[in-house]
């Protein structure tokens, strides 16, 4: 059985035809082609798929496409503005917050919200905010680097 | 040093693609028309295959073919290969059993590939492959080493014993002549634990056929697309290598574990020439646990012999290493010539005498991971020097700075094969020290213990070969290829170039690195540098990245073909100034003639090599473009030292990493912002390997850690931030003087952490520490000890 299921995607109104068992992740990449939002597990702990929806970060692994029926949704790829990078995405490279760049999306879309909730964080709540991402390149160090920085950014420097 | 050149910590070039969600990996490509695998894989450790009935399966929904093993060895198929042959002490080869990319009548570890399904909808074909039907007779499985070798079951009925080979190095006689006459005795058993790479990206493939040209095209997550090409088109499937593409995109992550030629790879290029439509196949992370080749997995015995002053007179080492049930491209190579040729370390040890069985069992096979064998040498090497400095009373830093190989003894021959050709130990360790504020460490240990905490430290020197390697030499050692690297330098007519490399970046970052090389020699904007890497159809050759190779080997090449360039460069000059070759000047992107005020820039000198009016065609071709390649002469050699501090808890057996300082030489750094990077992410992976991560199967051959909630890979809450820092002496044998970063991090590490953990608690009488150090196991030493 399908369902129809409309969302606003990156600001654009769009719609599908989905099943039931559609995961939002699935919806983004293979309906909508928005293939910045990656899969790096099958137990919803990479947070490789990080999203945010109304404006919280989810992973979209553990979202029914027809969950998100009526959401707003925002991925890697709603963040920029035309070359001009979102704060956290600047710092991130700045501070080589990234190297095969796989778990990078759902680190800056985890990141932004984060700072959010928390706009000064220290070293420790990032690191403890961060136990849903997993990055096996950077040894986490320079992703921390780039949420301060990132922070700081979005504080308005 | 310009803003981009040689030494300048340049933000890269790659990020914005990867921060925008533009990467292109593998499963982010689809095909027209294209289908979806999904690989049945074995439940069991080891069973006989009694039937296989696929007729459910191949008239499910959307199911366009179900084809096993028997259907692939019926066109002939080939065996995967194994791209390292180990001979036998006697000389005799290695035992080298098929390995089917789908099994044909049994199978050999839990995940081995039973049968491929391949339908519309990757979830018609998964329903589907839950529709085969397979009988198993169950076989008896063999999961111990010492077990295995001692006639346990036959994991492949050809392989006496499971002994894949029985070999050695060094001189045994001599060896134990020093033991014999040895004031003290260090001894330590070591397990250096199975890991689980885990590249963040799942490993991915698809399959493509051209039903108009015949040809074969396969995207594939690999650090290597020309190797899978070479092997797969010449020894599995027979297509020549113009009739067959592989194109390796962005890859995240490989860490050894996607250089092997995977079965997956084989089977969708081979069934999308079958149905005549592309094929995707897309790991779950459960199937990668299962089916990515794992790494380490040595038992090993190891004794120090040493004078009265605590020199070394000589090490005596015997390991067993696990090669899991098949053995991948690289396995044989990995405890042996990356292993057993490092056990003399940064010291000058005269005597290393090492035997090394090679053993079959029902497990996933292991190949290379970040460091292979390198981490197992010094892991077991700066163990028992540890042990040695506690046993003899001598400090930690003195044992080490009386053994090191002077920084004036080079190139040094070691009794075990190698030749270091640059290093200054005492150094990097002197940098170390200072770095880590050793000064202080009593007084932290004092405050510590007001806390309830036992603090500790520990150090390891280490050293390894890397920039693999000189094809003279691996090819007298049992490799079945060169380990060369290809590049071709392209200028274009308005100036702009492309470079082609055979080195694979899969987060090192070479798009910068490499473009930084080309503005540097040629003075051109980084703009105007394009590097193309990782499609065998727009590359001439490669043989990729792994064992820290891709700067000092692949960089090379596109040194030397700059330089081509350049001198080509130079003589198109000269003509158009009509002046000698050798009064012609090139400096900063200009050239000058001698005593002239006569100057041309690069980019005129492109333009005019496409725009060859009045050239001499006899003597001055057109065009500006050339190809190198580079063999190495010998490894590289980086080195350093590693300090951490650890805090236990005694309560809860708890861990914790509170610093961890790394000075190492990895020769000239051409961007330190990526060197730092490159050695935080090997630090992480060592201390993962030391505190957390460990591969662990049940007496019947189950994946007990076959998730992210079983397998402990590193979070950041786990680790501490890192200082690093480098202490260059220049490699003597290439022009860039580099040596490699790739992999420093994941060897120097684990016996720094190790050790520090001992020095925490030797004074409760807990004398060793096996890795993973975990809560539990630590818990449970103290209350021994107790």
């Amino acid at each position: 059985m399908s369902y129809t299921v409309s969302m606003t995607v990156n600001g654009k109104a769009v719609s599908g035809d989905v099943e039931g068992r559609t995961l939002l992740v699935q919806f983004l990449r293979e309906h909508l082609r928005l293939t910045g939002t990656h899969v790096g597990c099958d137990t919803s702990q990479c947070g490789a798929c990080c999203v945010h929806v109304n404006g919280t970060s989810i992973k979209s692994c553990t979202m029914l496409a027809v969950q998100a029926d009526g959401v707003e949704v925002t991925t890697i790829e709603g963040l920029a503005n035309g070359d001009e990078l979102h704060p956290m995405q600047a710092a991130f490279r700045e501070n080589h917050g990234l190297q095969c760049g796989f778990c990078t999306p759902g680190m800056v879309m985890s990141a932004i919200d984060l700072v959010q909730e928390n706009p000064e964080p220290s070293e420790k709540e990032i690191r403890e905010w961060l136990e849903g991402n997993l990055c096996r390149c950077t040894g986490y160090h320079n992703i921390v680097k780039s949420i301060e920085a990132g922070a700081k950014a979005m504080r308005g420097g | 040093m310009t803003a981009t050149g040689i030494g300048a910590a340049v933000k890269r070039v790659e990020d914005f693609r990867f921060l925008t969600g533009q990467g292109n990996y593998t499963d982010d490509i689809d095909r027209p028309n294209q289908t979806y695998a999904w690989i049945l894989r074995s439940p069991h450790a080891h069973a006989k295959i009694t039937s296989l009935d696929i007729g459910a399966a191949e008239s499910a929904p959307g199911v366009v073919a179900v084809f096993t093993g028997k259907d692939m060895e019926a066109e002939g198929v080939g065996s995967l290969p194994c791209g390292w042959q180990v001979n036998n002490k006697d000389d005799s080869p290695m035992a080298e059993p098929a390995h089917p990319p789908l099994v044909i009548d049994r199978v050999r570890h839990v995940g081995d590939q039973v049968a491929v399904v391949i339908a519309e909808t990757r979830d018609e074909a998964r329903q589907a492959a839950e529709m085969i039907v397979v009988d198993y007779e169950l076989l008896p499985v063999v999961m111990d080493m010492a077990a295995a070798i001692e006639g346990g079951p036959q994991v492949h009925d050809d392989v006496a014993n499971n002994l894949c080979y029985d070999w050695h190095i060094g001189d045994k006689d001599a060896t134990d002549a020093a033991f014999a006459d040895a004031a003290h005795v260090a001894s330590i058993d070591i397990v250096n634990n199975r890991l689980i790479p885990n590249a963040m990206e799942p490993r991915a493939a698809i399959g493509d056929y051209d039903t108009a040209t015949g040809d074969h095209t396969l995207y594939t997550t690999s650090q290597n697309p020309h190797v899978i090409r070479l092997l797969m088109g010449a020894f599995v499937l027979n297509i020549p290598e113009h009739k067959l593409r592989v194109v390796a995109p962005d890859v995240g992550g490989g860490f050894g574990s996607k250089i092997y030629h995977y079965a997956e790879e084989a089977i969708v290029t081979w069934a999308a020439g079958k149905i005549r439509r592309p094929i995707k196949w897309t790991a779950e992370r459960s199937e990668s646990f299962m089916s990515d080749c794992h790494g380490r997995d040595h038992v090993t015995k190891a004794e120090l012999a040493m004078d009265a002053d605590g020199k070394f007179l000589a090490l005596r080492v015997g390991t067993l290493a696990n090669m899991g049930a098949y053995l991948s491209t690289f396995a044989p190579c990995v405890p042996t010539y990356l292993y057993a040729t490092l056990l003399a370390g940064v010291y000058t040890t005269p005597q290393v005498y090492c035997e090394v069985k090679a053993v079959f069992t029902n497990t996933v096979p292991v190949d290379a991971y970040r460091g292979a064998g390198r981490p197992e040498a010094s892991f077991l090497l700066e163990r028992i020097v540890d042990r040695a400095a506690r046993e003899t009373g001598l400090s930690q830093v003195e044992i080490r700075q009386r053994n090191f190989i002077p920084a004036d003894a080079f190139p040094y021959q070691t009794p075990v094969a190698l030749q270091y050709d640059s290093g200054d130990y005492g150094s990097t360790l002197d940098q170390a020290v200072t770095t880590a504020e050793i000064d202080g460490f009593e007084a932290r240990k004092a405050e510590a213990a007001k806390r309830g905490k036992l603090r500790g430290i520990g150090y390891s020197t280490y050293i390894e070969a890397c920039g693999i390697a000189p094809s003279a030499v691996v090819g007298s050692l049992g490799a079945r290829a060169g380990l060369f690297e290809s590049a071709e330098v392209r200028v274009h007519p308005t100036g702009s170039v492309t470079v082609f490399t055979g080195s694979h970046s899969h987060g090192q970052g070479h798009e910068t690195t490499f473009s930084q090389l080309i503005s540097d020699t040629l003075g051109i904007p980084m703009e105007s540098v394009e590097i193309v890497h990782g499609d065998t159809g727009k590359v001439a050759f490669g043989m990729g990245t792994y064992g820290s190779r891709s700067l000092a080997v692949g960089g090379e090449a596109i040194m030397r073909a700059t330089n081509r360039i350049i001198d080509k460069a130079t003589k198109i000059a000269a003509h158009i100034m009509e002046a000698p070759e050798a009064d012609i000047e090139f400096k900063d992107g200009k050239f000058t003639v001698a005593g002239t005020d006569k100057e041309m820039a690069f980019g005129e000198i492109a333009l005019a090599a496409y725009v060859p009016h009045n050239f001499p065609h006899e003597t001055l071709e057109p065009g500006l473009d050339e190809t190198a390649f580079y063999d190495p002469a010998n490894f590289t050699y980086p080195g350093g030292c590693h300090i951490c501090e650890v805090e236990v808890d005694p309560e809860t057996g708890v861990v914790e990493v509170v610093s961890f300082s790394a000075v190492d030489d990895v020769g000239r750094v051409v961007n330190p912002m990526i060197v730092e990077g490159q050695v935080h992410g090997g630090v992480a992976q060592g201390i993962g390997q030391a505190l957390l991560e460990g591969c662990r199967y049940d007496e019947n051959g189950q994946l007990v850690t076959g998730s992210y909630m079983d397998y402990t890979l590193p979070r950041a809450g786990d680790l501490p931030s890192f200082n690093v820092g480098t202490h260059a002496t220049l490699c003597a044998h290439n022009s860039l003087g580099v040596k490699g970063c790739g992999e420093v991090g994941a060897i120097g590490s684990p016996p720094a952490v190790i050790n520090a953990v001992v020095d925490a608690l030797w004074d409760l009488g807990v004398k060793d520490m096996s890795m993973p150090a975990t809560p539990e196991k630590v818990w449970q030493a103290i209350q021994n000890a107790q």
